[in-house]
């Protein structure tokens, strides 16, 4: 792999550029891999990284139906933050931000990390209590957090009005070291380091059946050809389910379309990620100016990854009122992601009734942020047969009871 | 130069001048023009500045698809960035400033990145700027997002309104040009309500200014008698400046209606969205016309040949007075042939072709003009404005043979159909070779509800491009809508126009066919962003294959005008360069909206005081008046103390406790939930719905209920009581009440649907008065009326009847732990109930109490808080409410998942109550710390802080809380560190501190 960096660019200028080498080779698949990971998404070419990385493991294929980074990885709002309110969440998140902090170095590929601050509003008295909750957890558990007061509020985001006349701005949970990151890239630059270990990344193939023998994972189906593994790892977000059906296993999700929009691109006017859970919206402003909003998820499960008007008219009328002047800011285009929803809204991340093959899905509404982590995790989940960081995960904690409720502190898990 | 002709102009009235004013600068156009016409009338070539590379900029286009023409239009409270000038209505006064650009249009800066593009190319900022570390956050990105951005910030709040409308129709017709206005007729004639939007002001679309004839009429003319025609029909429905911004699942139209853009400050809304629900939708949207990608294609003074005819036609003003055309196609001689009867000069037509066009070709020639086969634009040369064009062989590498002076340049790359709302849910393409162009599958059409299509698409749109074509394409569209929305189909006669034959277009991805790298790496495909056909061509090589990796990796198409004019351009450079073929390669995903809308639009009414319903209780402006700190609540605004003279809300409170303690109270708990639940399997509902027994309840009692979710968790609690047999009326809390009454109606509906029980809220139909303390049945007996003595209505009684002059239901329950009387009064005596109570209760006292009080008294006793004890990972048996849990039930929602190992475990948290050694407040939500730290290096927890306040009748701080084995450990004192710095020791106590054996509330 050559690498990237400011000479290397001005050295390409001069024979205008038409040096640059692949940033990832596009191959055809191999009869047979130690591990196969099914979906090139984040979570999938993170945890296809980690292997090679972190255990030397690189005879891998990533295979992906579509495009690498097409799914989830390419649609979200890429807010990154670790102030949950929960143990496990807080601890997988966290490792995830302190990963992304050295990622763009890691990689040599910048994914433009960018620890601007995020910002959750308490809008509710009950709000207030529970972020109050969230700040005194996130002490114990080494996740830099704060409650500010309005004031303070103003100050990080002056375009902010605090005394909607419905539900005032008092106070907020903020942690300074989060931010955002730009997703294609984290997708692309995983791509170019597993390719440069010698991984396959295997794009424009669908799996269509995993192969079993004795309760084991033999390997899979796919639309070019069959291809055998020792391991298994299933990372395909909203489809999870169709994929553990093909393995013989159901799993706990439901599939549901997540809306988000852009403004057209205006000159900096909001630093830090702003997040309204009360009213249910959220901004912050991309660096090319687009201010990226979110919202809610659709109120019933589908497969198409459309945007649909209603969740949008709601998020915006919401923002119009904490911040009045994107009124006469254009919407530039909105689009919908499936997302893969548990029954606790956290992700799984587990061991799974086949032998040898593995799940890592239901990261839901808020799962970029967690990418580097949830790879690191389920690497070493799949590499040594267990993870600190995914043992509370697992998909027995469904039939136990142990939830890792979320909701709890925020409405929404972005 | 370019400027306005004494001739020509059909959309300006001439007689009618408006000032305006562009950098401060002030000039003069005409009623009718746009922002764009008039800045070209007034020779003001250069409009703005492009995203990356701040290169100069001029007006491309004439409409909807400008990329370039984006200005800072308004002052103050009306202040809008990034308004299209092309499609910005001139009126007297305006004033526009440019953008992106430091310090001024004619002298930027930023333009050192446009002498840098080499290397600056597509994704540069992926491969650099990593060293060191933290310069990304403090120095590379804040001035990468300075100089990126278009517009300036609105800093105002919005001066104008916005409203939607709903609506229902048979057909939606989208766009009013020729193909639009006889699809709207043919579908009408069937007896179909139609409803016709176009986003321009005027209708007909392209037609006037392209000429030819219809019904042997020139088109202008057959516009205007049609839409004549049209307006008299009762069936039919046409708005002008109203955009279809989008389609969506089951018919769902999306319509943007500029209301008055045109006329700023006018009284009523700025915008309308009209959300309709349409049985069918013709997509009759027209087509775009393609620019060709040639070296300096984006110097000021480059125009789409179709726009430049636009402006001569439409608004009488001439590009330029020297003009070189370039094509690929027949169109483009339209604008030679009209730019030379108006007596521009047109220096040559430069047809890629080898063997040029057809009949306009020869009229072109007849004419005069000089034209060129086989030869293309090698490069434009200039800077802010076009000076010359250097031509070379179209199938060459762009070596040139002759260098022209000129001032402005007509460029046609064919058309591509507008198929952005056909394509928006879910309607396929296919590429048409001949034609070369994306045009609306037919038998892949979006479909509604029924798995049927609910789009057609018609005329230009459709891939139609002579008028002969698109009369009998849209003649036969209108009737199939109206006919697949169920309307049989009259007898009428065809729509026909006079055959104009064209001859064939050559596709032109690049020009010259072959162009050397120095020439792609000046060809511009996306004018905003700053992508050049080289760009496509490294993201090709680079890996970054797939369109959308492509579009991503280069930002194609990603601009404002979402690649109106650079998709097709770019996907068919990216298919050449991998070797593939153009469908092969496919389009990028088109997404709503078909152009920005604007974000008070999509808001519509609701803002400031109707954001949201404000809900307000019987006594609500009562409370106002007596001093209420106002909590929201849901959509209730509660008050959570009333305020007093010179005390603060926390004196307030104090006072409140201690009164309804020593004496009397009142609360307002209109806002609690009242679910009546009735029918003969109400019983047997309300026992699978609650933990407890609620079948056995006799008629007259109450019964304190828990509800959990199928997950085991309590999600509710409240007091229900049973009316009759059949009726209960439950009661939960404020902001359960809609949520319960769904969770009701969803188990009903889904899974007994076959159980006779009907659920109604009654929560706004009663005002309900909470009189509590030792006194309370003092003030009540003082007004008369029904028995309240403890034998008539014990503790947990409820009873119809008369108090004073009102008719009352009175529970006896206490979630105080006083004596209490919860009484229930239609919401329109509510405000009388209460000011009489208040007045009764003078004498002993009587002072309302707000939400901090209630719950000061609720922990003193112990009470759990849905939301403050319960959090969605609680379950009875974690607060000691193993009470409340029917045994003797075979199922309840939650029992089985209470059953899991989990949730069985004697390792739980479970509700104490804490006690800090020093009397101080525990911190809100603190964790209490144990020993050691886990295997992800956070410190070992061992509980948590649920409700903590100041207790006024202890005088110290009270706190319950969840801790681990809590109940087991009582006596023990555990640590917790806060927030701010300070560690807490509190000991765990029994949660109830007051009146455990609940003397008080049984008298
Ligand atoms: C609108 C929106 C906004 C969001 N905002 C945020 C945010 O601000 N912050 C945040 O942290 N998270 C956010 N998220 C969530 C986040 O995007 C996801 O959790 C995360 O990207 C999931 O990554 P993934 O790799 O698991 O899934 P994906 O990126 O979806 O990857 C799964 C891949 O599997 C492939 N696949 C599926 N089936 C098969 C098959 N049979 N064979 C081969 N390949 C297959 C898919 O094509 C896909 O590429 C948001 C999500 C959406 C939709």
């Amino acid at each position: 792999m050559k690498r990237y960096s400011v000479f290397a660019v001005a050295r390409e200028a001069l024979r205008h550029h038409t040096g640059w080498e692949r940033a990832w080779r596009s191959p055809a698949p191999k009869r047979r891999y130690d591990v196969v990971i099914v979906g090139a998404g984040g979570h999938g070419l993170a945890t296809a990284y980690y292997l090679g990385k972190n255990f030397g493991i690189t005879n891998v294929a990533v295979i992906e139906k579509g495009w690498l980074g097409g799914g989830n990885t390419g649609r979200n709002t890429t807010i990154i933050r670790s102030n949950y309110l929960q143990d496990a969440s807080a601890a997988i998140y966290e490792k995830a931000r302190s990963l992304y902090e050295t990622m763009s170095q890691d990689l040599n590929y910048n994914v433009m990390f960018s620890p601007r601050g995020v910002m959750m509003l308490a809008q509710t008295q009950h709000e207030v209590r529970g972020y109050k909750r969230t700040a005194h957890a996130n002490l114990l558990q080494g996740v830099a957090t704060e409650f500010i007061s309005p004031a303070r509020v103003k100050e990080l985001v002056p375009i902010i009005h605090l005394e909607g006349p419905r539900y005032p701005v008092l106070g907020a949970l903020w942690q300074p070291r989060g931010g955002t990151a730009r997703h294609d890239a984290v997708a692309w630059g995983y791509a170019r380091a597993c390719s440069a270990m010698g991984m396959d990344i295997i794009q424009q193939c669908e799996v269509t059946g995993v192969r079993t023998e004795n309760g084991q994972v033999r390997g899979v189906e796919t639309t070019k050809g069959a291809i055998d593994c020792a391991k298994l790892g299933i990372v395909v977000a909203g489809h999870s389910s169709v994929l553990a059906q093909m393995a013989g296993f159901r799993l706990p999700i439901e599939s549901l379309a997540l809306q988000a929009l852009v403004s057209e691109p205006i000159k900096p006017c909001m630093d830090v990620v702003v997040m309204a859970n009360t009213v249910h919206g959220y901004m912050s402003q991309s660096d090319k100016g687009e201010m990226v909003i979110g919202g809610g998820t659709d109120g019933f499960n589908n497969y198409t990854q459309r945007g649909s008007f209603h969740h949008i008219e709601e998020t915006v009328r919401a923002l119009i009122e904490t911040f009045p002047m994107i009124s006469r800011l254009k919407m530039l285009r909105q689009w919908g992601g499936i997302v893969d929803m548990t029954g606790d809204r956290s992700p799984i991340l587990s061991k799974t009734p086949l032998e040898g093959c593995f799940v890592n899905c239901g990261w839901g509404t808020g799962g970029f942020k967690a990418i580097p982590g949830s790879g690191w995790a389920m690497a070493e989940l799949m590499a040594t047969g267990a993870s600190p960081l995914a043992a509370e995960f697992s998909l027995s904690r469904f039939r136990e009871g142990r939830f890792i409720d979320e909701s709890v502190a925020a409405g929404v898990a972005h | 130069m370019s400027a306005r002709l004494a001739t020509y102009g059909r959309l300006i009235d001439r007689t009618s001048k408006l000032d305006f004013t562009f950098d401060g600068k002030p000039m003069m156009g005409f009623e009718g023009d746009t922002l764009a016409s008039a800045l070209l009338a007034n020779d003001q070539m250069l409009v703005g500045r492009s995203f990356k590379y701040h290169r100069p900029r001029g007006v491309v286009a004439s409409g909807a698809e400008e990329p370039n023409a984006l200005v800072n239009l308004g002052e103050g409270a009306r202040f809008e960035p990034n308004q299209r000038a092309t499609t910005t209505e001139l009126f007297g006064g305006l004033a526009a400033r440019s953008q992106n650009h430091w310090p001024t249009l004619e002298f930027d800066v930023g333009q050192v990145n446009s002498y840098l593009a080499r290397f600056l190319p597509a994704g540069f900022y992926y491969k650099m700027f990593m060293y060191p570390r933290s310069f990304w956050k403090h120095v590379y990105e804040p001035f990468i997002r300075q100089s990126a951005g278009l517009g300036q910030p609105p800093k105002e709040r919005d001066a104008d309104t916005y409203e939607h409308f709903h609506v229902h129709t048979d057909v939606v017709v989208a766009g009013g040009g020729v193909a639009g206005l006889i699809a709207a007729k043919a579908a009408a004639q069937s007896g179909a309500r139609v409803l016709v939007l176009e986003q321009n002001a005027h209708w007909g679309g392209r037609a006037p200014v392209d000429g030819g004839r219809i019904d042997d009429w020139p088109t202008d003319g057959f516009v205007e008698r049609l839409v004549k025609e049209l307006e008299g029909m009762a069936n039919v429905t046409l708005r002008a400046r109203c955009m279809v911004s989008g389609l969506y699942d089951h018919g769902y139209v999306l319509g943007y209606e500029r209301v008055s853009d045109h006329v700023p400050g006018a009284e009523g809304p700025r915008h309308r969205l009209w959300r309709i629900r349409a049985k069918q939708v013709i997509v009759a949207t027209g087509a775009i016309e393609r620019p060709l990608a040639f070296a300096g294609n984006d110097v000021p003074g480059v125009m789409l040949a179709s726009a430049m005819r636009d402006y001569l036609v439409n608004w009488g003003v001439a590009a330029g007075e020297r003009v070189i055309v370039a094509t690929n196609n027949d169109d483009a001689y339209r604008t030679a042939i009209t730019l030379k009867k108006a007596g521009v000069e047109v220096l040559r037509i430069l047809d890629a072709r080898e063997t040029g066009g057809g009949a306009l070709m020869e009229e072109a020639r007849r004419l005069g003009i000089r034209i060129d086969c086989g030869r293309a634009v090698g490069k434009v040369t200039g800077g802010k404005r076009v000076k010359a064009v250097q031509i070379c062989a179209h199938q060459g590498a762009g070596g040139a043979l002759e260098e022209v002076a000129c001032d402005a340049v007509a460029m046609s790359g064919g058309w591509s159909p507008a198929v952005h709302l056909w394509s928006h849910c879910g309607g396929k393409l296919t590429w048409d070779d001949t034609a070369a162009m994306f045009r609306p599958d037919e038998s892949r059409a979006p479909t509604g509800a029924d798995g049927k299509p609910m789009a057609v698409a018609t005329g230009a749109a459709n891939g139609a491009m002579t008028l002969e074509a698109i009369a009998a394409d849209a003649f036969a569209a209108g009737r199939k809508a109206a006919q697949a929305a169920g309307f049989k189909l009259k007898r009428a006669s065809a729509v026909k126009a006079d055959p104009a034959p064209e001859s064939a277009i050559e596709p032109v991805w690049m020009m010259p066919a072959r162009a050397r790298v120095g020439l792609r790496a000046k060809a511009w495909l996306d004018y905003q962003n700053d992508v050049k056909v080289s760009d496509v061509q490294l993201a090709a090589r680079e890996g970054y294959e797939s369109v959308e990796h492509t579009k991503r990796y280069t930002t194609l198409g990603m601009a404002t005008d979402q690649g109106k004019l650079s998709n097709i351009n770019g996907l068919a450079v990216l298919a050449d360069t991998l070797g593939a073929a153009i469908p092969a390669v496919g389009t990028t995903t088109f997404r709503p909206p078909y152009t920005p809308i604007s974000m008070g639009a999509i808001g519509g009414e609701a803002r400031g005081e109707v954001f949201q319903p404000l809900r307000r209780t019987p006594m609500y402006d009562w409370h106002a008046a007596h001093g209420a700190d106002w909590e929201p609540v849901g959509q209730w605004r509660r008050p959570f103390a009333y305020v007093q003279g010179g005390e603060d809300v926390h004196q307030a409170v104090n006072r409140e406790v201690k009164n309804v303690r020593q004496g009397v109270g009142l609360l307002d708990v209109s806002t609690l939930g009242k679910l009546l639940v009735k029918g003969p399997d109400a019983g047997r509902f309300l026992d699978m719905l609650y933990t407890n027994m609620m079948s056995t309840l006799k008629p007259g009692k109450c019964r304190y209920g828990l509800m959990c979710n199928e997950n085991g968790f309590l999600i509710d609690d409240g007091v229900v009581a049973r009316i009759d047999e059949e009726t209960f009326l439950c009661h939960t809390t404020t902001g359960g009440a809609d949520r319960i009454h769904a969770h009701m109606e969803e188990w009903l509906q889904t899974e007994w649907w076959d159980w006779k029980v009907y659920t109604a809220n009654l929560t706004e139909q009663f005002a309900q008065i909470a009189v509590v303390g030792p006194k309370a049945r003092q003030v009540l007996e003082k007004l008369g009326g029904m028995d309240l003595s403890k034998e008539a209505l014990p503790f947990m009684d409820w009873k119809d009847g008369a108090i004073g002059n009102f008719q009352a239901r009175v529970f006896r329950i206490s979630f105080s732990g006083e004596l209490s009387f919860e009484i229930a009064v239609p919401a329109s005596q509510g405000l009388a109930f209460w000011e009489t109570l208040m007045e009764a209760g003078r004498e002993f006292g009587i002072m309302p109490y707000g939400t901090e009080a209630l719950h000061v008294l609720r922990a003193e006793k112990g009470f759990i808080m849905i939301g403050d004890e319960t959090d969605g990972t609680v379950i009875p048996q974690d607060l000691g409410l193993g009470w409340a849990i029917s045994k003797k039930k075979d199922d309840y929602l939650g029992k089985r998942a209470q059953e899991r190992s989990f949730m069985a475990s004697p390792d739980r948290w479970k509700l104490v109550g804490l006690e800090t050694t020093d009397g101080s407040v525990l911190p809100d939500g603190a964790y209490a710390v144990a020993e050691g730290s886990n295997a992800n290096g956070q410190r070992n927890t061992q509980g948590r802080v649920t409700s903590t306040y100041y207790s006024p009748t202890l005088g110290r701080g009270i706190a319950m809380g969840l801790v681990h084995r809590g109940p087991d450990r009582m006596g023990e004192v555990i640590e917790f560190p806060g927030t701010d710095g300070k560690t807490y020791s509190a000991k765990i106590v029994d949660p109830v501190v007051y009146d455990k054996d609940g003397e008080k509330q049984n008298v």
